[in-house]
């Protein structure tokens, strides 16, 4: 019932913040929808594993993403504010931005808790649909082609969700086991048919792939993370991935109670692989920082992919891996949000020079760039060394030593560009001809904090946490 | 007689396949509507009212008559030139959709279970990967549009092999069809249409590396 509360309220904010253009009312609903989400995330803590309002269940892969997103909500709504402000839009387009950035974040907490496949399936169209106004926020041609592509490749994707949610629902049928609950086909997998179920796997991983950023149908999320609005950006590249991630993880979660394990663990690493190659041969060519940072996201996905097809630690280092990019990756596009309010450009051969303009923010971009990488002190390297560490014991060395090239690569790359942003001044920037815009080093304070507890979490996991991924694994074996 | 319809259903990919004008699409779309319609109706024989009327609005109204309708305005509207413009040619398309049909037979003929989910199986298949082709090799943005509806085709057939147990899956999946069709439709006539003149895939390549 506290699920239909938070829905009823939402949709009370969302229908307030379109209604009504005052600035002080539409930051004040934001707000209180800040306090909404914290509020229901606890309570949701006191609810693990019942069923709420039939169809939602939190158990803890739900819980743990639901936190992270919380989380990311307040800095986004935070650096949302600041980048409506800065950039003067109208009325109207502020209170359409935070309405569909508000319907965005509630769909994306119903789609982690959803314990129907019907269910999680609308909310991710939801997501598509309030994710597309955010796209289209700058109203130009640009945004427009980014807006439309997404628009056509994720009803695609839906199409094939629904597609493998009606083989399920024929192999349930069969085997007369009730209906389309994870939780049921969890406790029943063995019963289902192998092929129907083998063929439901196929349509909903390519249908998920789309929002996880994985090949084959990363290519809309790219358009999408480069031509939305920063702190929007932050949100697609970190919970709205997480999306596609649960959904996958959901109907592996099925799978892997079966005897044709093997033969989705292939398609995984099959898909995990050629999405690292994809990110690494991108990296090497991509001419601007927010297109970089998206394929860096494709990168990540592949790496935990690669973790959730192997067994046992791998499986910690995928979902603890999820989590910290989460962190870095918001981290990273809040403030290339800044950059481009100094640099008025996000074109890689443009900018150059930033440390001089801004250290707060340089420092960030530093640090970040080793968090993303996965340069100790990072707590990814925690994670990626499980996830390699699995690799090791399951005798994948070939595995070890493709990726571990492809990431040399994309470190190299990574490092080229964001150094030279740093401290690199080649001739070919932008001229900026208004005196540069001062940013107050405390509005990079978040963004060092989201960094901060990439570290922590990774050296020093707290108990809750460990138990909390220790019980997500659970569901999978 | 479902049986009938069926191969009809197949046999209009084919001439999808080898279409020259957008017309042709579009009447291709209008008799799949019906050929749906009378699926649907022999199929779900123990249906309650509601959903009869829900699948008659999808299938006849929806797809049959707004849908070619809504399309063929759009054609006039934005004055696109009535070739389809594709990048292979038409006996290549109808090498490959044959293909594509003949993977799905030897597919189905694999499974055990029922004929009925079978003989759905195939058409389902058959449809998505045509509509996959079609989006693929077709030039116009509107040609992506209607071969997305042909894809939709391919998942609203499937769905009746489940039909009669889950019925709710059925009413979920017309829903999202008419909801996600209005939805690009309404993009493309409100947006990309007065934006982009000659509304071709090659205008909106401007994002890439």
């Amino acid at each position: 019932m506290i699920i239909g509360l938070y829905l009823i309220l939402t949709a009370l904010i969302a229908t307030a913040l379109l209604s009504n253009r005052n600035k002080k009312v539409n930051y004040l609903m934001v707000t209180l929808f800040v306090a909404v989400q914290w509020i229901f995330t606890v309570f949701q803590f006191y609810y693990v594993n019942q069923s709420q309002l039939e169809y939602f269940t939190a158990d803890a892969i739900g819980l743990l993403l639901l936190t992270v997103l919380s989380l990311l909500n307040t800095t986004s709504a935070y650096y949302s504010f600041i980048y409506l402000e800065k950039r003067g839009d109208t009325a109207k387009q502020r209170s359409s931005y935070f309405a569909a950035y508000v319907v965005l974040i509630a769909s994306i907490t119903c789609a982690y808790l959803a314990d129907h496949v019907a269910i999680a399936w609308i909310f991710v169209e939801l997501t598509t649909l309030s994710s597309s106004v955010l796209i289209y926020h700058r109203r130009t041609e640009r945004t427009l082609e980014a807006t439309w592509k997404y628009i056509f490749i994720c009803s695609i994707s839906v199409a094939l969700i629904f597609m493998g949610i009606l083989l399920l629902g024929l192999a349930v049928q069969q085997a007369k086991i009730g209906d389309l609950y994870y939780s049921n086909m969890m406790k029943n997998a063995v019963k289902l048919d192998k092929f129907w179920l083998k063929s439901a796997f196929l349509f909903i991983f390519t249908g998920y792939t789309v929002k996880a950023g994985l090949v084959p149908m990363y290519t809309a999320g790219i358009d999408a993370k480069d031509k939305a609005p920063s702190p929007a950006a932050a949100i697609f590249s970190s919970a709205l991935m997480n999306v596609g991630f649960i959904g996958i993880f959901r109907m592996y979660a099925v799978v892997s109670k079966t005897n044709i394990v093997g033969w989705a663990n292939t398609v995984m690493i099959i898909s995990a692989i050629s999405s690292i190659f994809i990110a690494a041969a991108y990296m090497i060519r991509v001419k601007s920082y927010k297109r970089m940072f998206a394929y860096s996201s494709i990168e990540h996905m592949g790496i935990v992919m690669l973790g959730l097809s192997m067994t046992g630690i791998g499986y910690f280092g995928a979902i603890l891996h999820v989590i910290l990019h989460s962190f870095t990756k918001a981290a990273l596009f809040y403030q290339f949000g800044s950059v481009f309010r100094i640099l008025k450009s996000k074109f890689i051969k443009e900018t150059g020079g930033y440390f001089e303009k801004n250290i707060s923010g340089a420092l960030v971009l530093l640090l970040g760039f080793f968090m993303i990488t996965a340069v100790p002190p990072s707590g990814m390297f925690v994670s990626e060394f499980m996830i390699f560490s699995s690799l090791f014991a399951k005798g994948y060395l070939w595995i070890i030593v493709l990726v571990g090239i492809l990431l040399t690569v994309i470190l190299w790359s990574f490092g080229e560009n964001i150094f030279k942003l740093l401290f690199q001044k080649t001739g070919g920037e932008k001229e900026i001809k208004e005196p540069v815009e001062k940013i107050s080093p405390m509005e990079a304070a978040p963004q060092f904090l989201l960094l901060f507890l990439v570290i922590y979490l990774g050296f020093f996991p707290p108990a809750a946490m460990v138990n909390l991924i220790n019980a997500a694994i659970k569901l999978i074996h | 007689m479902i049986n009938i319809l069926l191969i009809i259903f197949i046999m209009t990919l084919f001439v999808c396949a080898t279409a020259i004008r957008l017309r042709t699409f579009i009447k291709v779309i209008a008799l799949q509507g019906v050929l749906l319609f009378g699926v649907f109706f022999i199929r779900l024989n123990e249906i309650n009212t509601v959903n009869l009327i829900l699948l008659l609005l999808e299938t006849i109204i929806f797809k049959s008559i707004v849908i070619p309708y809504f399309l063929d305005y759009l054609i006039k509207k934005n004055k696109i030139s009535r070739e389809t413009e594709p990048y292979v040619s038409n006996f290549t398309s109808l090498f490959i959709v044959t293909g594509v049909i003949l993977t799905s037979f030897y597919l189905a003929s694999t499974l055990r279970g029922g004929f009925f989910e079978n003989i759905y199986f195939v058409v389902a298949i058959s449809t998505l990967f045509t509509g996959f082709y079609l989006i693929i090799s077709r030039r116009k943005i509107i040609t992506h549009v209607m071969s997305f509806i042909i894809l939709e085709n391919g998942v609203v057939v499937f769905s009746l092999a489940v039909g009669n147990e889950m019925p709710m899956l059925v009413n979920l999946g017309v829903l999202l069809d008419i909801f996600v069709t209005v939805f690009v439709l309404g993009i493309f006539a409100n947006k990309i249409g007065d934006v982009f003149k000659e509304a071709e895939v090659h205008q909106l390549n401007r994002l890439r590396d």
